[in-house]
């Protein structure tokens, strides 16, 4: 991958200066580089890894697995891209193994991931079973670990 | 206390009149104080890899808290012999030619004491380790220092040597990538440097501790260029690639009758090195490139990011093309570099260490280490901007 995206990837708020700095460019470059991935879809947006645990919020998320039948033309994106539209589902992955789909689904509460599950997602057409999990806690998100102290151990002058 | 003069007296000389590391002197200033931005840290500030950290525990378990072979564990030393010989080029026979030892410290303290008699001199290059001196010493050999220059890369050339060998001399040590200066020695310079080792008969004993971390391009070691392996030995250890520095964990790989000399001082003394340790290292050696390859990225990052920083406010630096050290000079300030480390260190709380703890030729210069956090380098480039601008 590109050292450019893998810095944004780990920080998306890397000033562009710095990144031109890391990567010994000019800064224009970095610039252009940037705007050109962003045009073209591969960066899709930049978000913030939020602790939620630390924010009482009224949010409840759910992992779903689907079985779902393909379609003749489409295969299994028709329906993974219907399913993906629903603003309720914030991640969706086509899988191998057990079932097709994967989906993360997030509601303000049990039951209305509940219902999102039993009135929306369940009688879609091609959806054959689905099986929902919910989460208790978040460890780790998007490689960050959420409840862990970062303390630097080293002596502060060594050989 | 102080020890009062008579016991004084009686501690041998080759220790009494040996001063203590710089380092040290500095980090007792350093750790009285706080908010300090310190780049002067000689050990990666990334976590020993999860796998390699994991694994140990499991070795716990298990019950490796025994004593090992006193050269390490077979099969340690076969992972190593083999991954010598990737990674370095040359090949060594795991049943006698390889040695685990307790870092590179111990490793180059015993091939030393192996191999020199009273009075036999010790060719090295300065501004070196902080220990290397004091080692040769301490194995009643003599030391002679081959001052490296900012503006040939912090080079060793044959013409340097050349100028300093005599009949006594039986030894030459080597460390590049080096710290403190992050200059390294291209095939061709090592081609030259070997000719010169061949043609005095010396035994070469060559620290490559910073092997792995090259930024420019891949590193040469001297035991892989013609007729060099029968005349060297080999260090290395897992303290930097694998940012395994607590474990104390090093290797010695040479002739094996070097490696039986060496074995013996390291039988009687320290029998072996830590059962948990060599765990570790197998671990680290069956998955090495990963966590290695994204490590280095990191440091050409930061490399690239202090060279320009330094560029943009006007000190001078050669290139640091290995390791994770820069070595700026500040020369044009007029100041000791001691005198220039303090005031740094009061007046902006960041810490460097001044280059004479690596010799007296290290004097105009500072080594900042880069390995610590982006976000450390930046607020310490700023605050150094602040503090040159004042001078």
């Amino acid at each position: 991958m590109d050292e450019l995206l893998k810095i944004l990837e780990g920080n998306a708020l890397e000033s562009r200066a710095t990144i031109a700095k890391m990567l010994n460019l000019p800064l224009a470059e970095v610039d252009q580089r940037i705007a050109d991935y962003e045009k073209r879809g591969v960066i899709r947006g930049y978000q913030t890894i939020l602790n939620e645990d630390q924010l009482d919020l009224d949010k409840t998320t759910a992992v779903i697995e689907v079985k779902v039948t393909p379609q003749r033309e489409g295969g299994f994106n028709t329906i993974a891209e219907r399913i993906s539209r629903f603003p309720e589902v914030r991640s969706a992955y086509l899988m191998s193994g057990g079932y097709d789909l994967l989906l993360f689904v997030e509601g303000r509460n049990l039951r209305q991931v509940a219902a999102f599950v039993s009135e929306r997602l369940a009688p879609l057409e091609g959806v054959v079973s689905t099986s929902t999990h919910f989460m208790l806690k978040t460890y780790k998100r998007l490689g960050v670990l959420m409840h862990s102290e970062q303390t630097d151990e080293r002596l502060t002058v060594s050989p | 206390m102080s020890a009062s003069p008579s016991l004084r007296n009686r501690i041998a000389l080759q220790v009494r009149d040996i001063p203590r590391s710089g380092i040290r002197d500095f980090f007792d200033i350093v750790s009285t104080m706080k908010d300090v931005i310190s780049l002067g840290i000689g050990e990666p500030d990334f976590d020993t890899p999860w796998h390699v950290r994991e694994s140990t525990v499991f070795s716990l378990e298990r019950g490796a808290t025994h004593y090992t072979s006193n050269l390490g564990y077979l099969e340690l030393r076969k992972a190593l012999s083999k991954y010598v010989s990737k990674m370095f080029g040359a090949e060594y026979n795991p049943d006698s030619e390889v040695l685990v030892t307790v870092g590179v410290s111990e490793a180059l303290d015993i091939a030393l004491r192996a191999l020199i008699n009273p009075g036999d001199e010790v060719l090295f290059h300065e501004p070196c380790y902080v220990s290397y001196r004091a080692t040769i010493l301490f194995a009643h050999g003599v030391p002679l220092a081959v001052e490296t220059k900012a503006e040939n890369g912090f080079r060793l050339t044959r013409a340097m040597l050349e100028a300093k060998v005599t009949l006594k001399t039986k030894v030459l040590m080597l460390n590049f990538p080096n710290n403190p200066t992050g200059g390294v020695m291209s095939r061709q310079d090592l081609e030259d440097i070997a000719a010169f080792a061949r043609e005095r008969d010396l035994i070469v004993i060559t620290d490559e501790i910073y092997g792995e971390l090259t930024y420019d391009a891949p590193h040469t070691s001297i035991v892989s260029l013609p007729g060099m392996k029968e005349r060297t030995i080999f260090l290395h250890g897992f303290s930097k690639a694998w940012a395994m520095t607590g474990f104390r964990l090093g290797y010695a790989c040479g002739p094996a009758e070097l490696i039986e000399a060496m074995m013996k001082i390291h039988q009687y003394t320290m029998l072996c090195a830590s059962s948990l340790a060599q765990k570790a290292a197998i671990e680290a050696l069956t998955r090495p490139e990963v966590d290695v390859g994204e490590m280095v990225a990191e440091y050409r990052r930061r490399r690239n990011y202090i060279a320009s920083a330094f560029a943009e406010m006007g000190l001078e630096c050669h290139r640091p093309l290995g390791a994770f050290y820069a070595f700026p000079s500040v020369a044009k300030f007029k100041l000791p570099a001691k005198e220039f480390a303090m005031r740094l260190l009061h007046e902006e709380r960041v810490a460097v260490v001044p280059g004479t703890a690596f010799g007296d030729c290290g004097e105009g210069f500072v080594r900042c280490a880069y390995a610590t956090s982006l976000d450390n380098i930046k607020e310490a480039m700023v605050r150094l901007k602040r503090f040159v601008g004042k001078l």
